[in-house]
């Protein structure tokens, strides 16, 4: 069943309408909702709201529950390649949770959060932007973490970081709904405006793991891999300090040691090595940078730190 | 004055960024002006542009009282200017949301450093803001309520109304919010326009800074005398929101005061033109925001009136 969830009218004959599809099967209540096209130019999600759904449709015998699929929360970002909301340029995940007498993208924000509370499990889908990949992982903040946590490994993702809270993280959606008591997981993965199929794939496992742990899906399951989690370990982040070119050596997943040659910035115009980029620490590239042109202080990677004493896992 | 680079960045493909800032007197940091963070801040690099051909003048005057320092700094996104972009060129993130900034963090995160190192240590902090929908403010002084300035100090502008904001988490990153947390006494003045130039508004901007520069000690000239202030609650004054979509024709204008129940606004459909809905004042008041753009979406603020 399609439901529209939101809707606000346009200046120019069209409405926007925020759509969720619901599968329902069986007598469990239990109900997971996947949500994702919050950014406009994170596609990941898009890949994964398909096979999933396509996947459940061709088992639903196997299935015993209530899947919601929300493919895109922001479908005017998605149409026109932006990240945040197209007419506003503000990021929807700062508006949440929204207020019902506010804005029209206050009331949409609103409307969202009034339609995923109660579920039992919640997974917000991102990639990252178009200037880093991510290896699959999940964020969550340290207050949320000793209940997220267990969700979290089920979920076959190879990184859970457990983060400092932020102040002005508290007007995102996972925040608005974890603090009223709906679980909702983050997930990074990819790369802005792509689709990588084995990330899907990977992610997707993980959700049918979850759905069979919640007694929702009683089909096969693959193996699942156990992700490092941050608690124990320390992040390092590797940014330019010159302006140019990143050419990295290090590939995605590497194993490097601290002071290794990850990559140069480089000046097209004369030909010369701006800044050669060293491993802030020893560990696992498990962000870099994708797109090349950087300016000092752009991003290039972030190194996760082997536990103390031990070696990276 | 003393012209000077407070921050630069180099960029791969254009000429190296320089923050520059206008320094008048010395001595105690008495004011530090900021204008354009966003590369659609044309009304807010205009009024700094006024303020230092007054600050010229008045320094050649002596009127710049011993012992105080003011900084001007007019534009800091120009690149994104230049481009005609509101946020940075690249990632199209907001300097305004990258305070107190970060030295070894992105590329925005250390343009706010940056800057917010030379903003730290005045006593005042002024900040020519802007709002994200397209629109005319009638001129007003604005303060985040963090608890460390006390309202009352907006009197001293001589604007018509001080408006006291209750800061959301999204305002925590802001210049202002951080200013006042490192013990500056931050203020917001909106001169009405944004991407135009408003020279009516920007006369009152400039009148107000000088007024409170004057008031506060820090120059010693003739003002007008201005407005008595009216200080009240951002949550105190009624939007006025569209109910429907279409072509927005205004039938008032800022500063306009309207009784309750006056006709203000229409939508017409864009297509056939008939009147879709009638826009009625909610109360009686004074028109402080007035939507200016000629396409509206449903529950867009059109109207901000005091009661």
């Amino acid at each position: 069943m399609i439901e529209t969830i939101a809707t606000a009218s346009l200046a120019v004959n069209e409405n926007l309408n925020i759509q969720k599809r619901r599968i329902k099967n069986g007598n469990n209540k239990t109900r997971l909702s996947i949500v994702t096209g919050t950014h406009g130019d994170e596609l990941e999600g898009q890949y994964l709201a398909y096979m999933l759904g396509k996947y459940i449709d061709e088992h639903i015998e196997l299935f015993d529950g209530i899947l919601d699929i929300y493919p895109a929360l922001n479908p005017m970002g998605i149409d026109s390649i932006t990240r945040g909301i197209p007419i506003f340029d503000l990021d929807m995940n700062r508006v949440f949770p929204g207020t019902k007498d506010g804005t029209m993208i206050e009331v949409i924000c609103s409307s969202i959060i009034d339609d995923l509370s109660g579920s039992d499990v919640c997974i917000d889908i991102h990639a990252s932007n178009i200037f880093l990949k991510e290896i699959p992982q999940i964020r969550m903040s340290v207050p949320t973490a000793d209940t997220l946590l267990p969700y979290a490994k089920m979920l076959n993702v190879d990184f859970v970081w457990v983060h400092e809270s932020a102040t002005v993280l508290e007007s995102t959606l996972a925040h608005t709904l974890n603090k009223i008591g709906t679980k909702t997981l983050v997930v990074e993965m990819g790369v802005g405006m792509r689709i990588t199929k084995e990330y899907c794939q990977q992610l997707f496992d993980g959700i049918l793991n979850l759905m069979k742990s919640l007694k929702m899906w009683k089909g096969e399951t693959n193996s699942i891999r156990e992700p490092i989690i941050s608690i124990d370990h320390e992040v390092g982040f590797v940014n330019s300090d010159a302006a140019g070119i990143f050419i990295p050596f290090s590939k995605f997943g590497d194993i490097v040691k601290k002071g290794d040659h990850i990559g140069d910035v480089v000046d097209p115009l004369t030909s010369k090595i701006v800044e050669k980029i060293k491993a802030v620490c020893d560990g696992m590239i498990f962000t870099l940078r994708e797109y090349p042109v950087v300016y000092g202080g752009s991003l290039l990677a972030r190194i996760l730190e082997p536990v103390k004493g031990g070696d990276t896992e | 004055m003393k012209k000077k680079i407070l921050f630069s960045l180099k960029s791969p493909y254009r000429e190296q960024l320089d923050v520059i800032g206008y320094k008048f007197g010395h001595g105690h940091k008495s004011i530090a002006i900021v204008g354009a963070l966003r590369g659609n801040e044309i009304q807010q690099m205009y009024v700094c542009s006024r303020m230092i051909q007054e600050l010229k003048k008045l320094e050649s005057e002596g009127k710049i009282l011993e012992e105080c320092e003011i900084l001007v700094i007019p534009c800091v996104n120009y690149y994104s200017m230049n481009l005609g972009k509101r946020f940075w060129t690249m990632d199209n993130t907001d300097i305004n949301r990258m305070f107190p900034g970060y030295n070894l963090g992105e590329t925005t995160q250390r343009i706010a450093d940056g800057l917010f190192t030379k903003l730290q240590g005045y006593e005042y902090g002024i900040q020519l803001a802007s709002f994200y929908q397209p629109g005319n403010f009638l001129p007003h002084v604005k303060i985040m309520d963090t608890g460390f300035t006390n309202a009352e100090i907006m009197k001293d502008f001589g604007l018509q109304f001080g408006i006291i904001r209750k800061p959301r988490p999204y305002d925590t990153t802001t210049l202002n919010y951080n200013w006042q947390i490192w013990e500056t006494k931050a203020f917001s003045v909106y001169a009405n326009a944004t991407d135009n130039i408003d020279k009516k508004s920007a006369d009152e901007s400039v009148n107000a800074i000088l007024r409170f520069m004057n008031n506060k000690g820090v120059i010693n000239i003739k003002t007008s005398p201005g407005y008595i202030t009216e200080i009240i609650n951002e949550s105190e004054t009624q939007q006025i929101q569209s109910e429907a979509a279409g072509i927005f024709i205004s039938l008032t204008e800022v500063g306009k005061i309207v009784e309750r129940g006056t006709l203000i606004g229409k939508i017409i459909n864009p297509f056939d033109g008939e009147v879709i809905s009638e826009i009625r004042s909610s109360v009686s008041g004074i028109i402080y925001f007035e939507y200016h753009s000629p396409l509206i979406n449903e529950k867009t603020v059109c109207f901000k009136i005091i009661k």
